[in-house]
């Protein structure tokens, strides 16, 4: 006898290709293809007339409302107002100096974002401590000849950027601070800890920035006053050292307790057991969560509209009751919807991308 | 803060002062010292504080206290759920606005958890077109500012609805830009009887349940006990209804004029708020209830197979109770962030606790201090509660570990 390997047969022919693609991931099944089928046709039949409106149809270029006749979206309210939406009223000869904070951010997020960069120490030592300080000079002016600007300029896309920055960077020591505190085995400082900590975060938001202007001014003595924005970032970052306070505290106790045996073995004091040995290993588990709360606190910043400051959202709605542009207030809302989207999804990728990395990462963790 | 703290974080590890320890290196006696003057900086803190208060609530001539609250309130709310008018007291339109909150609350939390649960399985389906445009849902919505879908709906939407002569007619339902009108139930002689029936039904669909439950461990024998209370809590109820000839008419909206009467309108801040937090909370929910199913380990199911149980009872025996498990916690947050958020009604004018209260009240009385702390009062009794409900759930819903 002899035994010959005949040639395999080919696959079906609705298995693979584009064919086989579909019924293996459309049509499996007669209950799958039905509801393929409805919600296909459903969602092409909604998707035809809003793309022709946004994009076939819409007036791109252009000066004032006269330019928007094909009936599409004018997007030429959103471009001949583009630099009031993104600046505020911040004067246009000073722009640079917001580019100029932005750019700098940038560069200093994506060295701390960017696996393998060199000197992250050195990064988070100037994105914390440094360009704070640069940029309240760059911002405020005043100094090395550069004009003032009052805070009641600032405004647009930049304010929620600028507003979400300071809220995060700023609340991060105080959040570091509450969860050593929920954590520590003093009873005082930790009830304090967890009773600022819950109380903050059962409150919505909006009270704590009607608290923050309405409240605020009554705690000082009378010859102290604070501008709106400042109120509004005191009530930010109090708030936001609640939720930061979490995270920390999320961080903290990802770390194993050999770490921290280890380090009172060593005989380290308390401090320097935490800043030597805990909170570097902590703070790269804390990452994500910043990240997710940078988010949250980013689409939060639009509340600042209810008191009175003028960001992005607050100055597309007032543009949009503009007597010469009434009746575009949909591509007003679709652009700042953009603008938002932009950041927070780029931002909750990266945050996901991250958690899977420490989860292969740090698979050790015992 | 100290130079250092008395212990290490773990009990077990405090070292033990020795005779000779000086009392500033006794870490207890240091904590003492510690703890003494952070209350003596927290406590001049606060005193500055309420002195200052005082002090500027003096010159400004508002006086402190809670009596402005049975003062009259003089202005009138569109919106209210029990009887209130302009000539009611301030306290009563905390309770009004109070009412409106968890009015739509509690629509937000129904709507948002059908919405968000649908969307999390859909997320999970085989059906690459489903899965791919649920994830473009929950990745669109979750990603924009809830300020600015409000807005949308109320301002793009809502506002630029037709005038009620030109409204869009639908199910006996008409949608025009003073909001939704729909017909409004109204009871007649004899509905009593169907609620006692629902009651009824209900009790007897336990009492099955046990019975089954009970057969079940005795013979082995399943009985469809699912089906059959179902059938029961709609059926009796159902057969009471028919039985008592119809006891319920439905009062249509009618156009008169200029606008509808009779009927049950809707409000367009209300529909536009409703709308939008339940679809931004819904994508939350919807990533919580798929996180919630994966989270069952695959064994479970391959488990389940192997003991040949069908892909139906798998699901509700097996995966089920694992994923609500997991999916309950972060599902009541969830439910927690819908109330507070939902106190960005005022934005838009539905008269919830915030607008109402800590909007019109607070400017016509000036008693801010009162009024905010009582205004997150509610609020903060709202999240102790639901974190009382976690840790209860939590305990008992607990793995029993040998």
């Amino acid at each position: 006898m002899k035994y010959a390997i005949e040639a395999a047969l080919p696959p079906p022919p609705n298995t693979v290709g584009v064919l086989g693609w579909m019924r293996r991931h459309l049509f499996n099944g007669p209950l799958n293809s039905v509801a393929t089928l409805v919600i296909g046709f459903l969602a092409v039949y909604w998707l035809i007339p809003v793309v022709q409106w946004m994009l076939i149809d819409a007036d791109w270029v252009g000066e004032s409302r006269e330019a928007c006749t094909s009936g599409g979206a004018c997007w030429v309210f959103i471009s001949t107002r583009l630099d009031q939406f993104l600046y505020g009223f911040y004067p246009s000869g000073e722009y640079w100096r917001l580019n100029l904070s932005f750019i700098m951010l940038a560069i200093l997020t994506a060295w701390l974002m960017l696996p393998n960069m060199p000197f992250k120490g050195w990064a988070s030592f100037l994105t914390l401590v440094i360009y704070p300080i640069v940029t309240f000079y760059l911002l405020t002016g005043g100094a090395f000849d550069m004009p003032a600007v009052d805070t009641h300029l600032w405004g647009g896309f930049s304010l929620n950027l600028i507003l979400a920055v300071i809220g995060i960077v700023a609340a991060l020591p105080f959040g570091i601070l509450l969860a050593l505190g929920r954590r520590s085995e003093m009873p005082i400082v930790r009830s304090l800890s967890v009773v600022y900590i819950e109380i903050w975060r059962g409150v919505p938001l909006i009270t704590v920035l009607f608290m923050a202007s309405v409240m605020l001014p009554l705690f000082f003595p009378e010859d102290i006053s604070f501008d709106k924005l400042l109120r509004a970032m005191i009530g930010i970052i109090l708030f936001q050292s609640a939720y930061m306070a979490e995270v920390v505290r999320g961080g903290l106790q990802a770390i194993p307790k050999g770490q921290y045996e280890a380090a009172d073995a060593l005989g380290l004091s308390y401090w320097k057991k935490m800043i030597m040995i805990i909170l570097p290993q902590a703070l790269k588990m804390m990452i994500p969560g910043i990240v997710n709360t940078f988010i949250a606190l980013f689409k939060d910043t639009s509340l600042v509209v209810i008191i009175g400051l003028f960001d992005l959202l607050a100055i597309v709605q007032a543009a949009s009751n503009d007597p010469d542009w009434i009746g575009y207030a949909t591509e007003g809302y679709i652009f700042i919807a953009l603008m938002f989207w932009i950041f927070c999804f780029g931002m909750s990728r990266y945050s996901q991308h991250l958690e899977r990395l420490l989860h292969t990462g740090h698979g050790g963790r015992n | 803060m100290s130079e250092d703290t008395p212990k290490a974080d773990k009990p077990g590890s405090s070292r033990a002062p020795s005779s000779e320890t000086r009392f500033w290196n006794d870490p207890a006696k240091r904590a003492l010292i510690f703890q003494a003057l952070l209350i003596g900086i927290i406590g001049f803190f606060l005193f500055s504080i309420v002195s200052n208060t005082l002090n500027n609530l003096e010159t400004r001539g508002i006086t402190t206290g809670f009596g402005f609250l049975t003062d009259e309130a003089g202005f009138s709310i569109p919106l209210s759920l029990i009887d209130y008018t302009a000539a009611d007291s301030y306290g009563r339109t905390f309770i009004v606005g109070l009412l409106n909150t968890i009015l739509v609350s509690v629509l937000g939390i129904i709507a948002a958890t059908l919405l968000g649960f649908v969307m999390g399985v859909a997320r999970l389906s085989d059906n690459w077109m489903i899965a791919k445009l649920s994830t473009i849902y929950i990745e669109i919505f979750r990603n924009i500012p809830l300020l600015l879908q409000m807005f949308f709906w109320y301002f793009a939407v809502l506002r630029s609805l037709p005038s009620p002569r030109q409204s869009i007619e639908f199910l006996g339902s008409f949608l025009n830009v003073r909001g939704l009108s729909v017909p409004r139930p109204v009871a007649e002689e004899g509905l009593g009887m169907v609620f006692w029936a629902f009651v009824v039904a209900i009790v007897l669909s336990l009492i099955l349940v046990r019975w089954a439950h009970r057969r079940q461990d005795a013979t082995g024998q399943i009985f469809p006990s699912g089906w059959a209370s179902t059938g029961l809590i709609l059926g009796l109820p159902l057969l009471t209804f028919v039985i008592m000839g119809a006891p319920l008419s439905l009062d249509a909206p009618q156009l008169r004029g200029f606008n509808f009467t009779g009927g049950m309108t809707l409000m367009p801040e209300l529909v536009a708020l409703w709308l939008a937090l339940t679809i931004y909370t819904s994508t939350f929910i919807a990533e919580t209830v798929r996180g919630g199913i994966l989270a069952v380990p695959k064994g479970q199911l391959e488990a389940a197979s192997a003991l040949g149980l069908p892909k139906t009872r798998t699901l509700r025996l097996i995966v089920i109770p694992q994923a609500m498990r997991v999916i309950i916690p972060p599902l009541t947050s969830q439910y927690l962030n819908l109330t507070k958020n939902s106190s960005l009604a005022t934005a838009i004018g539905y008269p919830d606790l915030v607008s109402v209260f800590a909007g019109t009240t607070l400017n016509q009385t000036g008693q801010a201090i009162e009024v905010i702390s009582m205004t997150m009062a509610v609020y903060l009794t709202l999240s102790l509660l639901t974190s009382l409900f976690m840790n209860w759930y939590n305990k008992r819903m607990a793995l029993v570990e040998r």
